[in-house]
């Protein structure tokens, strides 16, 4: 966001991150097969690596991605993720949405298919937003728009914040 | 299912990039692809196998999304993100751009012959239709634009021997049009689907169209006469639902055995049949084949041979094309 625009959502709620995953023995395993779970998912989402437009904040801290909201089924290889704009009326909603799929279209495997939506009652253009991010020839369309595409690296890129 | 889908062949056609789509030339020689890598393939036969023989590189500046053959085979017209229809001649083995037609706001998502060769249609995330007119000089001048959908449009296809068009789009809905007083205008509005929908086809004889949606179905629609002149539309008589885990990006029936294949997001390619012993107001279909896995990510398109009987190709996200040999025990 320029310096000096009118925040949307000038005094969010700021959530505790979740602590570091635990490691197991099977960790170190290498025969142990390793497949990808809701938290490696959530992962990929976590600190710092996707920021809010508006805020130089993680979606966790604001708490628009929570590790309940994502569900991962390895085998059927499909990943889902339910994200939750800070107000029902954020505008960045779709943005926020378009992100959270680049990042994970560009962390995963090609076999997965990722499904991202808004948690169900939490914003006003619910449906609308929730078709435009399903629809990958409007996606395919918007990422190659140079502007846009700077956009979501700008939400993408790790080094925003500091503690 | 005794019905087999056997793979004849893959083709790493777009490497990198996603294959959006295939089209055959009228006598089946020749095969075009198009993709995300903003190129045209052109592929032709060698002995048992299909190889590249011709890339269009310069036509475009963003993804080209679909490709049409004209009736002639002499002209493939391409439709690109970049809001641009490129109409290309073939000579000889080579392919030069005639023109480049522009006037679409945003993307082209299609592009379609008439059967006379003299229309040609596209359609945009403009929301918009364009009927363009060809002259015997290779004039390309648009004769009408229509604004029946509310979101953009996805597909339009021509009725195989009437100057009969109709196309789908974002808001659910398919639109027919016919030309009115020098004017094309919506004469029919299809509400049945629940989401985008995304792929047309009509049956050899054009009394019915297939069309396929995010909704995860496939719904047949069947011309209504009333004999009196006035056009009564289409009304569904059948609806394939449970079949497909994902949106279905494509439909097309098959012009010389009437058996209707599917392209869908699971990754499945499938053919249906159907039971030509059903009242016809109410057709049945049933699942003849279906290959899970026919690619390694979602299947964009479908294409049937126009000469030979069960060639179908496909492609997929992956950048792959596929040709199959669908084999019925009533073929």
């Amino acid at each position: 966001m320029a310096g000096g625009t009118r925040l949307e959502n000038a005094n969010p709620l700021i959530f505790q991150r979740s602590g570091e995953r635990l490691h197991t023995a099977n960790d170190e395993d290498e025969d142990v097969l390793d497949p990808i779970d809701d938290r490696e998912i959530f992962d990929i989402l976590h600190v710092q690596s996707i920021n809010d437009p508006e805020h130089p904040l993680s979606l966790e801290e604001l708490n628009v991605v929570e590790q309940m909201r994502v569900r991962v089924n390895d085998q059927q290889n499909t990943v889902g993720v339910e994200f939750t704009p800070t107000i029902p009326h954020c505008s960045m909603a779709t943005l926020i949405g378009l992100s959270i799929k680049v990042k994970l279209l560009r962390s995963l495997p090609e076999r997965f298919k990722i499904d991202v939506r808004i948690t169900p009652g939490t914003h006003a253009s619910e449906d609308a937003v929730n078709k435009q991010l399903a629809d990958k020839e409007r996606v395919a369309a918007a990422l190659e728009n140079s502007q846009l595409l700077e956009v979501v690296n700008q939400c993408l890129t790790s080094n925003a914040r500091t503690v | 299912m005794k019905d087999t889908l056997a793979l004849v062949q893959k083709l790493n056609a777009h490497p990198d990039s996603r294959c959006w789509y295939v089209a055959w030339n009228p006598n089946g020689m020749l095969l075009a692809s198009c993709g995300g890598d903003r190129a045209i393939r052109i592929w032709g036969r060698e002995g048992d196998s299909w190889e590249c023989k011709t890339v269009l590189q310069d036509g475009h500046q963003r993804t080209v999304r679909k490709v049409a053959w004209s009736p002639c085979g002499n002209y493939l017209a391409s439709a690109s993100f970049d809001a641009t229809t490129c109409i290309w001649k073939k000579k000889n083995d080579d392919f030069e751009c005639l023109t480049v037609l522009e006037g679409h706001e945003n993307e082209v998502k299609c592009v379609a012959w008439a059967p006379s060769g003299n229309l040609l249609a596209t359609c945009s995330r403009d929301k918009s239709v364009w009927i363009w007119e060809v002259d015997e000089e290779d004039e390309y001048e648009c004769v009408s634009v229509v604004n029946a959908h509310t979101q953009d449009v996805k597909h339009v296809v021509w009725h195989p021997t009437q100057e009969l068009l109709a196309s789908c789009s974002y808001d659910n809905n398919v639109c027919v049009y016919k030309e009115e007083d020098d004017d094309w205008e919506c004469r029919a509005t299809l509400e049945g689907h629940t989401s985008t929908v995304w792929g047309l086809s009509f049956d050899p004889s054009g009394q019915r169209l297939a069309s396929c949606s995010d909704d995860r179905t496939v719904k047949i629609w069947k011309e209504c006469n009333t004999g009196e002149g006035a056009y009564a539309g289409w009304k569904c008589v059948c609806t394939l639902s449970g079949f497909h885990g994902r949106t279905v990006y494509d439909v097309a029936w098959c012009p010389l055995t009437g058996a209707l294949a599917t392209a869908c997001g699971d990754d499945g390619v499938r053919v249906f049949k159907e039971d030509e012993t059903a009242d016809p107001d109410q057709p049945i279909f049933f699942l003849s084949a279906h290959v899970p896995k026919a690619h390694a990510q979602d299947v964009n398109c479908i294409a049937w041979h126009p000469k030979e009987a069960g060639l179908l190709v496909s492609c997929s996200d992956n950048g792959e094309i596929a040709l199959w040999n669908y084999q019925s025990e009533n073929i």
